[in-house]
Parts: structure tokens; C-alpha cells; sequence
């Protein structure tokens, strides 16, 4: 007891320890508006570097490279040319985390702006600290409505209950447009438009197979007849429950929401069991090439929604490479294939540096939001400016989207995959290079 | 009918791979009475070195398994002597804080080192080959190879446990350490031996959980509690207890999901908990401890 007690008072030499540290900390920060005028912009940038997610955020190494290049000698803001300085935080791709070091950057590293991307698991969390700690923030790479619904205080609440956000905003597209695409795919192939539904207990589960939001409501509207034996948990090891119900249906046309591991074991159990429909259009799970490559030869002519390759016709405001030489930089940089976040990784930058040279009054988090609201800019992924088009009145204000086409995997030497568009009604302005083709 | 027999074999088909999961864990809990959480992490860590060696050397999965054996067995008997059997006789909580630690730094190596791409053994034609049994019945090649070898590694060790002198030693070690130690036997040595071949059948386990599926550093854990409850379900050190266990988890989960996919986790989880009320020692127990 006596000795527990000695530990925990404060001795002489602590406390005058403490005081120094206190006073030396209230000092800077006294000091810290005359320091402001000479100090680096500084944008945060929450990624998930490592853990399951860890896939979105392999390019950021190389756009980060880049997006230094391009500033080296930083940015004009009104007169004055100030460097700017990117701190990035590691989510761990935990949404605990990922709030954590949000909060950190903005209470330790105090940055100016928030830049944060990859799934509604990293962007939430992240937006959420900076609408309460009132700092300006723009994030992507996530379908907006569970960026938006998923952050509103009664998610199940609808419109009228619904607020927008004073501090956030965000640019991508949305659950509307992959279905679009999705059926647009379809209606290219003659089927008997019987519809297979893989929807896993998860945000993205459970927003695809809602039966008002979802896929149901549209499916029904176009005459597709849709097989949902229900959500299942993720990492299962056995689907058979679920391809007895699609092979019963008769289901020619597969669609869902997978994880990669699943979508393997889903895949490979249906063609043991002899069910192979004639389109295949997933979300998520064939998302990167690792992960089509993972199926070896069976991945051909699976089709996936396309957010951005190096096809699409638009270039960076930043640098000034088209999207086709950025893919063919992070190719020969890194010797891996291109994939679709390092377009809007690439953009998030160019957003923010766009919004930073229309701030001059730096820290002013007001005028920020001002100059994210006012954006018009052309970037790598296409036209960014928050006017509301396309977007219900709800989220207007917050969301703006980006064009989204369709792409089916081709196999090409080896044991290699390249993504093919072969539909483009939803974004005309964006080339398809081939027409869908059904499952051999 | 049909449907029904379907969902039985797959279910029975399933059981093979948990159990496979699990009669690694179910050894060293035998033994040892180690509860080691990286089991899984293992599993895993075992899956990429047989990509590792399968793509270095350009090697099929089965063969490069094949080379993994020895290294993971000396992994793994290098683990117990310096590191696992330091953390015995001290209670149950430091071998479970260790393992977890093992748990983290096998996952962060191995993104480290393979970054989180995911992965998986390809083996060619025969991972969607079936063997088809008539009236829309058809038996995966891959899933009924899982469950071969899942009874051959149940054998192996049912030889080893009660057929070998080592055997003896592992199961005198299991029953009595202090007279284990008296008659000669060095526990130690015997216990890095044991977490050895553990190691095998971990790596045997590798091999199917990346030819059925993609695996990534991160996906160990969610491996590791279907495992725990064949093992328990089995009754602690009955190997065939523990290829029962997974059977009645592969069982209750495809039955389950057959009602409705939400139920297929929680079908298994409630056969482990239906099991425990009933014989809350598991259904064959080896000793009565």
C-alpha cells in the first residue's frame, strides 16, 4: 500500500518537469498565428497502407511520389508561392483506427485540409471526426449512399430526416449507377433474365440487396426475376445452399457483392457442381487483377463495374499525363498491372491542390469549404464540381459523381487478365473497346 | 431428394476441411494444454511458403508442399524450444499472450514480405474437376481430396499416439508431466517434436485453404474458431473426435444455410453450443482431466 501511495504523488523534480513541458507547450501555441504566415500547407491523407483493405491503397506510394514532384516547389496561394507537406495515416483498415489518426491529424498535425479514400470503412470515420472538429474534408473511392446514408444520425429515416454536411464532401458514384451498368451488360446478351443475387451481411450486402435501394426494386422494373436465397456471413467456406437455389432458378445471369476469397470459393464450388451462368457481373470481388488472376483460366468474361482505366479520355490537372500514361507510369514504375484506385487517388490530390490555390486566407476553414464547394475542375476520373447533377436533393450539396462503365476480364497470354469495356451508355463519352460476351 | 443428399455430402465435404483446421490445434491442446492462437496465422503462413517455394521454383502446389513439410516442421519445432516452452508451466495466460503476439507478427510479416496482395495455389484443371453421382449430385475433386486427407492425417496421428514410442511419450508428457520428467523423458524436446508435427498438418491444411480460396496475411483468424470448436466439440485429445467435430460444424452450417444463408454461421455455432450442454466434455474425451 505505503509503496503504491510513494509512486503516485508527485515528487519536486516531476512537477517541475511537468510545469517546463506545459509552459513550453502553452508558449508555441501562443506563438503559433505569427508562425502561420511562413508554414507549409499541410493536407492529411488517411489511407488503409496494410491490413485486408490494403489492396485500394498500393498506388498511394507512387501517386504520393508524384504529387510531390509536381509541388516541389510549392503552390501559389494569392502572392505568396508555401510548400506544401502531405502528412499520411495508416487506418489499419479499422474504422476505430482510421477516426483515431483523423483525429490526430487534426489536433496534433493540424492540418488545413482532410483527404481520405477506399471504402465506406475508411472514408466514414474519417469524415465523421472532421464534421465535428468543423475541418474541411473531401474523400472517394465509395459508392456515395453509404458515405452519405451511412453517416446520417436515423440511416433508416429517409430524405426528410436526412441532413446534409457542413464540412465533407465527396466525389465517386453511386449504388444507381452499377446497376445500370450491370443491366445495361445484360441487355446486351439474350438470356431468360433470371437473376442470381449474392448479397453478404455487410454495408455493401445489404445496400445492393435492399429492397427499396438495392437491385431488387430495378430488376423487378425491367423484368428480371431475382433469386435471393438471403444474406450470408463473410469468409464462408460453402456456397452450396446458394448455387442449388440458382441452379432451381435456373438463374443465367450472376450478380452481387463479394469478397475476393469468397467469390473464389463461390466460383470454383459452382463449377464443381456444374452451374456456369452466362454473365457474371460482381462487384468488389474482381475489383483488382491479383484477384481475377487468383481464378486462373475460369475468370474469363466475368465483367465488374469500371470506375477508371486508361482509356478513359481525361487527363490530370495536376501533371498534365493522360490517364493512359499515369496506368503506364505505375506500370513501369512498380512492375505490377494498373488498377482502378490510382485514377482517384491521383484526383483526391488534384482536388485538393485546386482547392488550396482558390484559399488564400490558409486555415480559414470557412473559406475552404468555399473553395471545395465552388470546385469546376477536370481531373484524371473526370468532371468534379458539386452541382447536384445526377444526385437526389438530399445529398446534393455533399456528393457529386463520376462517370461508371462496364468491363468484362478478358484472358490474354498466360495466365494474364486485361479489363475490356463493352458498355458505355451510362458514359458515352468514354470508348468501349469491345461488345460483352457471355461465359464459355 | 436429391438437394438434401446434396447438402448432406457438401456438408460432410466441409467437415474435412475444419477438421484439417483443427487437428493441428487439437494436438498441441492434447499435449500441451497450449491454446495457441497464431493457429491460424500458421495455416496461413504454411499456404505462402508453399506459394513461395511452388513459384520459386516453379513447382505444382503439391509438389511444393511437399518441400514445405520439413521447413514448417523445423519452424515449428524451433518455435517450441526457443520460444513456447518458455512460456509453459506458468499458467495459462502467458502462452496465450505470446501466441497472440505471434498472431500479430506473423500477419505483419508476411504483409511485409507479400505485400496484401491476395493469393492462391493455382493446381490447373483439377480445382473445378467433379466427380458427378447422378441426379444433379456432383462431388468436387478438390473437396473430397480435403476429406481424404483429413482421415489419412487422422490415422497418421492415431499411429503415432498410440503405436510409437514417441507416441507414448507424448501421451505420458499429456497425462503426468512431473513422472513423464522422472522416467527419463525430456518434455521439452518432446513438446518442440510435437508442435513439429503439428506443424505438418498445418501445412497440409495450407495447401487446401489456398487451392479452395484466396488467402491474404490477414485472413488467419477467421479460420481459427471453427477449429477450436471441433476441437472442443471432438472432446479434448481424440483426433477422431475432432474430425467429428468439424463434420457436425460442416454439417449443421450447410443444413443451416439450406434454411436460409444468415443461418449458416450461427447453425454451426449452435451445434457447438447444443454439444456442450449435452456433454459438456466433448463426445469422446481421451482423459479425464
Amino acid at each position: 500500500m505505503t509503496r503504491s501511495g510513494q509512486r503516485n504523488s508527485i515528487d519536486r523534480r516531476s512537477l517541475l518537469k511537468f510545469s517546463a513541458a506545459s509552459g513550453a507547450v502553452l508558449a508555441t501555441g501562443m506563438r503559433a498565428p505569427a508562425i502561420a504566415q511562413s508554414r507549409a500547407v499541410k493536407l492529411g491523407y488517411v489511407s488503409p497502407v496494410t491490413g485486408p483493405l490494403a489492396a485500394f491503397a498500393e498506388a498511394d506510394n507512387f501517386i504520393l511520389a508524384n504529387f510531390k514532384e509536381a509541388t516541389k516547389g510549392g503552390i501559389k496561394l494569392g502572392n505568396a508561392t508555401v510548400p506544401v507537406e502531405v502528412v499520411v495515416k495508416d487506418s489499419q483498415s479499422n474504422p476505430n483506427r482510421a477516426a483515431e489518426v483523423a483525429k490526430d491529424l487534426i489536433v496534433q498535425d493540424k492540418i488545413d485540409l482532410m483527404l481520405v479514400a477506399s471504402t465506406p470503412e475508411t472514408t466514414n470515420p474519417v469524415s465523421t471526426q472532421c464534421e465535428i472538429e468543423e475541418v474541411p474534408c473531401v474523400s472517394t473511392v465509395a459508392p456515395w449512399q453509404p458515405w452519405f446514408i451511412g453517416r446520417q444520425a436515423n440511416p433508416g429515416g429517409g430524405p426528410p430526416a436526412w441532413t446534409g454536411f457542413n464540412y465533407t464532401y465527396h466525389f465517386f458514384w453511386g449504388l444507381e449507377d452499377v446497376i445500370a451498368v450491370f443491366t445495361n451488360m445484360w441487355g446486351q446478351l439474350p438470356t431468360n433474365k433470371s437473376v442470381g443475387g449474392l448479397f453478404p451481411n455487410d454495408g455493401d450486402g445489404n445496400a445492393w440487396g435492399d429492397k427499396q435501394v438495392g437491385f431488387p426494386p430495378v430488376l423487378e422494373k425491367l423484368g428480371y426475376k431475382l433469386t435471393d436465397p438471403g444474406r450470408y456471413q463473410n469468409l464462408t467456406d460453402n456456397f452450396s445452399a446458394q448455387i442449388n437455389a440458382f441452379k432451381g432458378a435456373n438463374c443465367e445471369i450472376l450478380t452481387g457483392v463479394v469478397l475476393p476469397p469468397d467469390f473464389t470459393t463461390f466460383w470454383k464450388q459452382a463449377l464443381q457442381q456444374g452451374y456456369k451462368p452466362k454473365a457474371a457481373s460482381i462487384g468488389k470481388a474482381i475489383l483488382f487483377p491479383v484477384a481475377i488472376e487468383a481464378l486462373g483460366r475460369d475468370g474469363n468474361n466475368l465483367s465488374s463495374e469500371v470506375w477508371w482505366s486508361p482509356s478513359h479520355p481525361f487527363k490530370s490537372s495536376l501533371t498534365d499525363v493522360s490517364a493512359k500514361d499515369l496506368a503506364g507510369a505505375y506500370e513501369s514504375a512498380t512492375k505490377k498491372q494498373w488498377t482502378q484506385p490510382i485514377g482517384f487517388v491521383h484526383a483526391l490530390f488534384e482536388v485538393a491542390v485546386d482547392v488550396l490555390k482558390r484559399t488564400p486566407q490558409r486555415g480559414d476553414a470557412k473559406a475552404t469549404v468555399k473553395a471545395i464547394a465552388e470546385t469546376n475542375l477536370d481531373t484524371i476520373v473526370g468532371h468534379v464540381q458539386w452541382n447536384g447533377a445526377g444526385v437526389p436533393p438530399f445529398a446534393a450539396k455533399n456528393v457529386t459523381k463520376t462517370p461508371l462503365v462496364g468491363g468484362q476480364w478478358r484472358l490474354k497470354d498466360g495466365n494474364k487478365y486485361d479489363i475490356v469495356i463493352v458498355d458505355n451508355r451510362t458514359a458515352p463519352i468514354i470508348p468501349t473497346a469491345g461488345k460483352m460476351e457471355p461465359i464459355g | 431428394m436429391a438437394g438434401l443428399l446434396d447438402t448432406i455430402i457438401q456438408g460432410i465435404l466441409l467437415g474435412g476441411l475444419y477438421a484439417l483446421f483443427a487437428a493441428g490445434l487439437s494436438l498441441i491442446f492434447g499435449i500441451m494444454r497450449l491454446v495457441n492462437l497464431a493457429h491460424g496465422d500458421l495455416i496461413v503462413l504454411a499456404a505462402f511458403a508453399i506459394l513461395a517455394l511452388g513459384s520459386g521454383l516453379g513447382l505444382d502446389p503439391l509438389l511444393a508442399t511437399l518441400l514445405a513439410l520439413p521447413v514448417m516442421f523445423l519452424i515449428g519445432f524451433g518455435l517450441q524450444q526457443i520460444l513456447l516452452n518458455r512460456t509453459l508451466g506458468h499458467g495459462l495466460l502467458p502462452p496465450l499472450l505470446v501466441t497472440f503476439g505471434l498472431s500479430i507478427i506473423i500477419q505483419n510479416g508476411l504483409l511485409q514480405g507479400f505485400t496484401a496482395d491476395s493469393q492462391r495455389l493455382q493446381a490447373g484443371a483439377i480445382e473445378t474437376a467433379s466427380i458427378n453421382l447422378g441426379g444433379g449430385v456432383a462431388v468436387g475433386l478438390i473437396p473430397l481430396l480435403t476429406f481424404a486427407s483429413a482421415v489419412i492425417v487422422i490415422i497418421g496421428l492415431n499411429v503415432l499416439f498410440y503405436r510409437t514410442a514417441l507416441g507414448r511419450a507424448f501421451r505420458a508428457t499429456s497425462d503426468d508431466l512431473a513422472t513423464a520428467e522422472l522416467m527419463g523423458i525430456d518434455h521439452h524436446r518432446t513438446f518442440a517434436l510435437a508442435m513439429g508435427i503439428a506443424m505438418i498438418v498445418v501445412t497440409i491444411a495450407g495447401l487446401y485453404l489456398g487451392m479452395r480460396a484466396n488467402f491474404d496475411p490477414t485472413i488467419g483468424p477467421a479460420r481459427l474458431l471453427y477449429a477450436f470448436e471441433a476441437v472442443i466439440i471432438g472432446g479434448l485429445g481424440s483426433f477422431w473426435g475432432t474430425l467429428a467435430g468439424g463434420v457436425i460444424i460442416g454439417l449443421a452450417q450447410t443444413i443451416g444455410a439450406n434454411i436460409d444463408p444468415e443461418w449458416q454461421i450461427l447453425a454451426g455455432h449452435l451445434a457447438f453450443l447444443f454439444v456442450l450442454v449435452l456433454r459438456p466434455r466433448g463426445l469422446f474425451p481421451r482423459a479425464l482431466d
